[in-house]
């Protein structure tokens, strides 16, 4: 199995965009693999950039975002020195995508099956007509959409919310891509359709081995259906490690912050939730230290001067705190002291 | 569909039937009458009244007119050209043709020019190229056809002397070329406009983001993905367009001396010629309904989401 190998290899990967106010770092340097067949979950807030991230390596950032720094490698191929007609092959293809709101991202003057045959015919010029009917229809069978020839038929406005979640997969998986976005895809769905949505993906990424990158806000999301997680805050990750570390041991202020704040059904009903203090910074003028320690209930003197490193906290699972080298630095504090 | 056709065209001959009316009471509460020349006696008025029916109550006039179109009878010119029936003037002189021609040509160039300059502006937004065509449809929407015409044939016609200054019966491509783009100026700036902004709005949608992530070259987006969309609200303004372009050409047909349906409208109702003013209106309404129609089934084709009827849900 290649289950170990490296599929996507991102290294301080940084993304700006440049509006007249100045220069927003949308990302900042943000490092992570993805193995082959694993699926990744990326958490964060509004505007912590996790969709930009995606965004660079599908290709798809628009003016004025730009990738100013790092590297995105795929399967040991460099997707940012690809040419736009390399990364146009690449896309739907190698990797695929699906969005936050399937009701929108449908064209509505085509048909479904005009809409999934396309993606085949952008990648293929050989394949004939009657092979991408054959192939589309298999799609919709595998994922669960009923009659699906005469939903080939059909105009978007004509299905579900849920049903055309389902197609949009179809599309994205119809060329069989290594690498599955997936940006908030069930954010728009109720809940018992995101259930069904969140079961049908995890089904999917088994029989068809895909890697997902899985983007979301909603850590109960992230439980059902993700391997690793990295949360993200202010275009940085600030944790990492997998998906029981994360859950049951959070080590970084942020992460437990977070976790606290979700209401559990496990616990009292009369317990109060506890929600993080302050708002996300400005990314315009981005505090020098810790992007957290403005909000962060522990923030030393080092957090507002230094940003942190990460530091290893268990197997494959890092966290970038300066708490974590405290003793180090109340060594050196001594130290200087004496 | 054939069913919504049928019905359509049962509701337009309602809608005739009422601009009959409308135009009747209209144009009999001008003063003045078809027979008043300078020399003319009242008995001479008198006698040409009574033989025309026009000495009889308003509502048997009316009737006789309802009546006679439904045998299809438009009755004979009493003025322009005394006796010839109206029929011929419209049909057989070409002069029903000559205006067709004229404005459906317009029409067209105003479509197969506005639209890809729409397109462009909004593809290059920002760019030069947008910034010309924005100054471009700006005046071309400012400056009124008449006045445009005058221009072209002073530079074209009289400077230059490339094309005719009286197009005639428009005999040649030559004698097209002023009278249909001062006649399509207007147009094709205000679709070029218009393009503009729903392709922006379509390139800004969802699943044109959906179609660069499936790899869609640039080309299939515009083109396939963008174009269609956009082209909607520009439809729904080619209805009334078709109208005004087409019945609307007067003015370029007199300043071309162009011998078409427009200009003898006016001429038509200067004199009073009861018949013919009928007749014309007639015509051209009946026309403008048969553009709506077709508008209508465009636009369903276009966007799969329109029902033409209620029933169809």
């Amino acid at each position: 199995m290649e289950e170990n190998k490296t599929l996507l290899k991102i290294e301080d990967l940084k993304v700006s965009f440049f509006t007249p106010a100045g220069e927003v770092k949308a990302v900042d340097g943000i490092s992570y693999t993805l193995g082959y067949n694993e699926v990744m979950g990326i958490v964060g807030e509004s505007g912590s950039g996790k969709s930009v991230e995606a965004y660079s390596v599908i290709g798809l950032l628009q003016n004025p975002g730009k990738v100013i720094g790092g590297s995105i490698e795929f399967e040991g191929e460099d997707l940012l020195a690809f040419t736009p007609e390399q990364m146009r092959q690449f896309r739907g293809n190698k990797v695929s995508m699906i969005f936050q709101n399937p009701m929108t991202c449908l064209n509505p003057v085509y048909t479904i099956g005009d809409q999934l045959t396309e993606v085949l015919n952008c990648h293929d010029n050989d394949i004939s007509k009657k092979e991408a009917k054959e192939r589309a229809i298999e799609m919709l069978k595998l994922v669960g959409i009923n009659n699906p020839e005469k939903r080939m038929k059909q105009y978007p406005h004509e299905l579900s919310g849920g049903m055309r979640q389902r197609a949009m997969i179809a599309m994205a998986l119809i060329c069989s891509p290594k690498l599955l976005i997936a940006d908030e895809p069930t954010t728009a769905l109720d809940v018992t359709i995101q259930a069904q949505i969140l079961e049908l993906m995890k089904d999917l990424q088994k029989k068809e081995n895909t890697s997902i990158i899985f983007i979301t806000h909603n850590l109960g999301v992230v439980a059902e259906i993700c391997d690793r997680v990295s949360v993200m805050y202010a275009g940085r990750i600030v944790e990492q490690g997998k998906v029981n570390d994360i859950f049951y041991n959070p080590q970084h202020p942020y992460t437990q912050k977070l976790l606290a704040s979700i209401p559990r059904l496990d616990e009292e009903t009369t317990e109060r939730l506890v929600p993080i203090e302050g708002t996300p910074i400005d990314l315009l003028n981005p505090p020098q230290g810790c992007n957290f320690g403005p909000r962060c209930s522990e923030c030393m003197k080092i957090c507002l001067r230094k940003k942190p490193p990460f530091a290893e906290v268990g197997d494959g699972h890092i966290s970038a705190c300066w708490l974590h080298f405290k003793d180090m630095i109340d060594k050196k504090e001594a130290e200087k002291d004496e | 569909m054939a069913s919504y056709i049928l019905k359509r065209v049962a509701g337009s001959i309602l809608i005739l039937l009422l601009i009959m009316v409308v135009t009747f009471f209209l144009m009999n509460a001008v003063p003045g009458s078809p027979f008043l020349t300078e020399k003319s006696t009242p008995e001479q008025i008198a006698n040409a009244n009574a033989k025309y029916g026009l000495d009889k109550p308003l509502y048997i006039q009316l009737w006789n007119y309802i009546r006679n179109y439904l045998k299809g009878d438009l009755g004979v010119s009493l003025k322009m050209q005394e006796g010839t029936p109206v029929k011929d003037i419209i049909f057989h002189q070409g002069k029903f043709l000559l205006s067709i021609k004229l404005g459906l040509y317009a029409l067209l160039l105003a479509i197969i020019v506005g639209i890809p300059l729409g397109c462009l502006a909004a593809y290059f937004r920002g760019s030069w190229l947008d910034g010309a065509l924005r100054v471009i449809t700006t005046v071309g929407v400012a400056i009124p056809g008449f006045v445009l015409a005058a221009l072209l044939l002073i530079a074209f016609s009289v400077k230059l002397n490339i094309f005719p200054t009286k197009s005639g019966n428009l005999p040649d491509f030559k004698s097209y070329v002023l009278p249909v783009v001062s006649l399509s100026s207007y147009y094709t700036c205000y679709i070029a406009k218009l393009m503009r902004t729903s392709m922006l709005d379509a390139i800004n949608q969802d699943y044109i983001r959906t179609a660069r992530a499936k790899g869609v070259k640039t080309g299939g987006i515009i083109l396939k993905h963008a174009l269609r969309n956009s082209l909607i609200p520009v439809i729904t303004y080619l209805g009334p367009v078709t109208a005004g372009i087409i019945t609307g050409s007067f003015v370029i047909e007199s300043t071309f001396s162009i011998p078409g349906l427009g200009k003898y409208f006016v001429q038509c109702v200067t004199s009073r010629d009861y018949p013919v003013i009928m007749a014309t209106t007639v015509v051209l309404s009946a026309l403008v309904i048969v553009m709506m129609l077709v508008v209508d089934i465009v636009y369903k084709i276009v966007d799969p989401r329109i029902t033409l009827t209620a029933k169809e849900d």
